[in-house]
């Protein structure tokens, strides 16, 4: 299997060719990957959307975090 | 209006900048912002804001002081326990700075009174904590074509953004509804670092500042992200629109108002 490289977070990684985005969300440990908006390039993907993502080299992609917070 | 000697003296670093000038202070005097949440991220806004002379601020919530705020919350104090935070907030954004008029806001933000809270004003600043509350603000501030600045707080992280009309992607581009209760942690949960709210409270502050102002970039278009722990800040680059975002879209299916059911927060702000 050959390597691509693909950018994660803003690092350089690499992964086995033709990796899914669910399985990039699992090696990268994210959490609560159902409530997390992944940005490939310039498309912003759902949790139901990960499992058909082919990640392709020269991806960039980036995680998107609920963060409430702010009073109480 | 002319300038009073204090007034000069006052904001003497302001109108040095060329930036701001006696123009732009002019500018920030005659502006409105809005702060929905006096707490963790509203506290710091609102005295950056009224120090600044901002010459109209509205704040909005419902909550009392608790002696768990006063880690974070520095707009109130030890003698303000039990006392409503927006008259807490008032009184010490008075103290601050006489020229700021000061409109306090007894009430939880919902469908039926945001709309009213928020026309009035140039700018928003969301700064509440739970997700009902921050789709509802996104959503009103859409519809009414305000400006708003998103932000969140959890732990040791902080997260930032700003909606302009027209100048890119909405909260709603990002996140397509509110997560299920209690699936994602509330920071009475979690925890979060009391500087946290400082830094990014202030960050709102001056996205308020910059867009009354009309100068700078601001931060419309990208999702800022701050790590405390790694001490990284990054912007993260979103797209510009989001055609099938069911509020900004192309197409948009969202056309009232939502209450979503409260997370449980304290049923707090």
């Amino acid at each position: 299997m050959n390597n691509m490289k693909v950018t994660v977070s803003g690092e350089l990684k690499e992964y086995d060719d033709g990796i899914t985005l669910l399985e990039l969300v699992e090696r990268e440990n994210v959490e609560t990957p159902e409530y997390v908006t992944a940005s490939v390039n310039d498309d912003l993907l759902g949790y139901h959307e990960f499992e058909k993502t082919v990640l392709q080299d020269g991806d960039v992609i980036e995680f998107l975090y609920f963060m409430g917070g702010g009073s109480i | 209006m002319a300038f009073t000697n204090e007034q000069i003296e006052r904001y003497s670093r302001h109108i040095i900048l060329k930036e701001v000038g006696v123009k732009g202070q002019k500018k920030l005097l005659d502006s409105s912002v809005l702060i929905i949440g006096a707490g963790g991220l509203g506290a710091p806004a609102a005295m950056y804001l009224a120090a600044a002379g901002v010459g109209t601020i509205g704040i909005a919530d419902a909550d009392e002081v608790d002696l768990s705020n006063l880690q974070r919350q520095i707009i109130h104090a030890t003698k303000d326990l039990g006392k409503a935070k927006v008259i807490s907030a008032k009184e010490t954004m008075e103290a601050m700075n006489p020229d700021v008029n000061v409109n306090t806001y007894r009430t939880f933000v919902s469908a039926d009174n945001i709309m009213e809270l928020i026309k009035d004003y140039d700018f928003i600043i969301d700064g509440t904590d739970n997700f009902p509350a921050k789709f509802l603000i996104n959503d009103a501030c859409v519809m009414a074509k305000k400006p708003f600045s998103h932000a969140g707080i959890i732990r040791f992280q902080g997260q930032l953004m700003t909606y302009v009309p027209g100048e890119g992607p909405c909260y709603r581009c990002i996140f397509k509804e509110p997560p299920p209760k209690d699936a994602v942690p509330t920071c009475k949960q979690a925890g979060v670092i009391g500087a946290m709210g400082g830094v990014i409270g202030s960050l709102q502050a001056m996205e308020a500042i910059k867009y009354i102002l009309g100068v700078g970039k601001l931060l419309t278009g990208s999702l800022l992200t701050y790590d405390a722990l790694s001490m990284e800040f990054r912007k993260i680059k979103l797209p510009e629109k989001v055609k099938d975002c069911p509020v900004c879209g192309d197409e948009p299916t969202i056309h009232q108002l939502i209450d979503y059911e409260q997370a449980e927060c304290d049923g707090a702000l």
